[in-house]
């Protein structure tokens, strides 16, 4: 088996990364490098008001005196945060009244990554903000979403047109002063998504944002704040792709979600960032603050599938304020070759009989690092708490490592916690039992590893669920022992 | 359709198989018995392509092939079926699926289309009877949480979804209750036609009560040395395996 497995891995490991193409558009970028002046001129170029620019250079100051973070279980290799493009920008910029106006070629992006922009789409009942470099291409299904007072536009448009609910909301879950990239992310944040659901509305379709990378030597920063008012609902799906480069590109995003009283809000994540390639070179850097904060029986429920980037540093996390609130986070974090991944949650229970569930799997092949990192902290005060945590590894081959850093701090006696974790293999008898069914072990390995995430497959929306059982399939047979 | 010709096969330094000569013709049913630890079990994961053994000499056809040469898959899709004596647990993937790849794997290799969906339930509901395996098995994942006789009934029912053209069972019949070796020994017959043939693996006289052999070979340290008609099963159950191992001795 072991040579057989050997040729498997080699040519897996040779497959491609089906998004690694680069369009050919013409892109606007401003010079390298970050200081007051470059900060000036975004806020500048997106036409911001001035609370803004004064919100980002406070950030910025803060930021400069700020840290590197070195705490995960990551090498990461040194960052010259002079030596990036802040800003770039799909040409020529004008704004946009009908799908005709779209540059062919950036189309022809979104058709690849298989981004329905079309009034097809309307089938699909996605609707959805395509994110290219740093600006907001297209929001489709504006009109429909109009009618129930829905919000779904860029958050650089909502700045300009909605100022008082960004004021209110933004930077309210995680401050600039929250982390380092965090603070990086409020001083040159570019585009991202906003989304708000008024009171009582249930958001009839699912809402997605597309996140690329397409410019040589830039970074993404992306902001997004999703709002949702008391008993609203909504599904939010974010998918995100980059070319194959041999440089390292730099994201660091934030995420802040605020449900109301008796809300509930479904976030899931389908992360494919290039990731490198089998030696290790080039891919994206992944610094993502996203969190979400719970107000009196309401939910928020993070569902990740993590298989691309170089490096992911990412806690998804739920701040349970209000009583009887409940947070969710159900993940599936991949990595192959020399990926690393420090990646889990927090859940931070202040009110009464808050509830949160933690389901991890952790798959990892390769020579790569796959770390899980999670906190559960009961305050004082949250009487009746619970949390239930699981946190798997599979691990495929001998050169992989895998890591559990489950943290718990209770400060109340009431409180329920429980955590499980296994760590398994993929075995030998269970690909030799594939195989004698006629089942090659590339498909056999795709099989196994999609069974062993189902629990948290089955959490996506169907259409995202089908992909990312075939993305999984894809980036993980790689290597199997 | 499989013709075995004075097989060796070890692991690491130890040769469990020493001269295995075979020859299963299309319409038959051949018996393996002898003692524990003789090489039957050996012999059917060799057969299969198992590497966790090494085949030292000696050479194997089937269908006319080199199977030897054949990866573990392609003996599979060419229509060899082994019947696991310990089926393996495969957690979160449902049999459906398990089963509906499978079954398009060995349509691929005859040149046809995969079966459409509602193609593919029709023949699981009409396989599933054979072993009147509970359809709800069917949908649970494959062998978990399954008994010691769902088990080897769902063996039998794969062996019916793949319509192997030689199907090997590994001791099928152990630890089977006496309604369930009826069933899964019954499901194997229906099983049988004129152009497929089976190996069965067995300790038991029992088993061949329902399927009853042409041949039946007496396997003992890793050689064939007896082989006859469905009587010497008979008489192996009666005696024992003493008077053929101390003829052997001799």
């Amino acid at each position: 088996m072991k040579d057989n497995n050997k040729d498997i891995i080699d040519t897996l490991q040779e497959r491609e990364y089906q998004y690694g193409f680069t369009s050919d558009i013409e892109t606007e970028t401003i010079a390298k490098g970050l200081n007051e002046d470059i900060i000036r001129t975004i806020s500048a170029k997106k036409g911001e008001p001035e609370w803004m620019l004064e919100a980002r250079l406070k950030a910025f100051r803060h930021w400069q005196k700020m840290p590197l973070p070195t705490w995960a279980h990551l090498r990461i290799p040194l960052i010259d945060f002079q030596d990036i493009i802040y800003y770039a920008e799909p040409k020529p910029r004008k704004k946009l009244s009908s799908m005709d106006e779209i540059d062919p070629e950036l189309k022809r992006t979104f058709d690849k990554l298989g981004i329905p922009l079309e009034e097809q789409m309307a089938l699909a009942g996605v609707a959805v903000d395509a994110v290219m470099d740093s600006v907001s291409v297209k929001t489709t299904f504006r009109e429909t979403l109009a009618e129930k007072g829905i919000i779904f536009c860029s958050i650089s448009e909502a700045i300009r047109e909605y100022p008082d609910l960004v004021r209110k909301y933004l930077g309210s879950v995680v401050s600039y002063a929250d982390n380092f990239y965090a603070a990086l992310n409020a001083a040159v944040f570019s585009d991202g998504s906003f989304c708000y659901i008024p009171k009582g509305v249930r958001c009839p379709m699912e809402l997605s944002t597309y996140f690329r990378i397409n410019a040589e030597g830039t970074g993404q920063f992306e902001r997004t704040l999703i709002v949702a008012d008391e008993g609203a609902y909504v599904s939010y799906l974010e998918g995100c792709t980059a070319p194959r480069r041999d440089e390292n590109q730099l994201h660091a995003a934030v995420v802040e979600i605020v449900v109301e009283r008796d809300a509930e809000v479904k976030y899931s994540t389908v992360q494919n960032w290039y990731p490198g390639d089998k030696d290790g070179k080039g891919g994206i850097y992944n610094f993502v603050t996203k969190r979400g904060i719970c107000h009196e029986n309401a939910r928020l429920s993070w569902t990740q599938v993590e298989t691309g980037s170089a490096i992911t540093w990412k806690y998804p996390s739920c701040v349970l304020a209000g009583d009887n609130s409940v947070g969710e986070f159900y993940s599936v974090a991949m990595t192959n070759n020399f990926q690393q991944a420090d990646t889990g949650t927090k859940m931070i229970h202040l009110g009464r009989n808050t509830r949160s569930r933690i389901v991890s799997k952790g798959i990892s092949a390769g020579r790569s690092e796959n770390s899980y990192r999670g906190l559960v902290r009961i305050a004082p005060k949250a009487d009746g708490a619970r949390n239930y945590s699981q946190c798997d590894s599979l691990l495929i081959g001998d050169k992989c490592g895998a890591h559990t850093f489950p943290q718990i701090d209770s400060r109340n006696r009431t409180a329920m916690i429980e955590h499980e974790a296994t760590t398994s293999k993929i075995s030998e008898e269970q690909l030799f039992y594939c195989n004698q069914r006629g089942i090659s072990t590339e498909d056999a390995v795709g099989l196994i590893v999609n069974g062993y995430a189902k629990e948290v497959l089955a959490k996506l929306p169907m259409e995202f669920a089908v992909e990312a059982q075939k993305l999984l399939a894809i980036s993980l047979e790689g290597s199997v022992g | 359709m499989l013709v075995v010709k004075d097989l060796h096969a070890s692991v690491g330094d130890k040769e469990i198989l020493r001269g295995i000569s075979l020859e299963v013709k299309a319409g038959e049913v051949h018996a393996i018995m002898g003692p524990n630890g003789s090489g039957k079990s050996t012999l059917a994961s060799v057969l299969a392509g198992s590497d966790k053994f090494t085949v030292t000499s000696g050479e194997a056809t089937f269908m006319g092939e080199d199977l030897l040469s054949l990866s573990i898959e392609e003996r599979a899709r060419k229509g060899m079926f082994l019947g696991f004596q310990y089926p393996v647990e495969i957690p979160g993937v449902s049999m459906a699926n398990f089963m509906k790849i499978a079954v398009n794997e060995r349509r691929k290799y005859r040149g046809e289309e995969p079966l459409t969906a509602a193609e593919f339930l029709r023949l699981m509901r009409e396989k599933s009877a054979v072993v009147e395996l509970d359809s709800k098995l069917t949908s649970r994942a494959v062998n978990e949480g399954f008994s010691g006789g769902e088990k080897k009934k769902n063996e039998i029912f794969q062996m019916a979804m793949l319509d192997p053209t030689l199907a090997i069972l590994d001791e099928t019949d152990s630890g089977l209750d006496i309604d369930a070796l009826r069933i899964v020994a019954t499901g194997v017959t229906r099983l049988h036609r004129e152009d497929n043939a089976t190996v069965v693996i067995t300790h038991y006289q029992r088993l061949l009560d329902y399927i009853v052999p042409d041949f039946v070979h007496v396997l003992y340290k890793g050689r064939i040395i007896y082989s006859g008609d469905k009587s010497l099963a008979l008489r192996l159950e009666k005696e024992g395996y003493d008077w053929l191992i101390n003829d052997y001795k001799e």
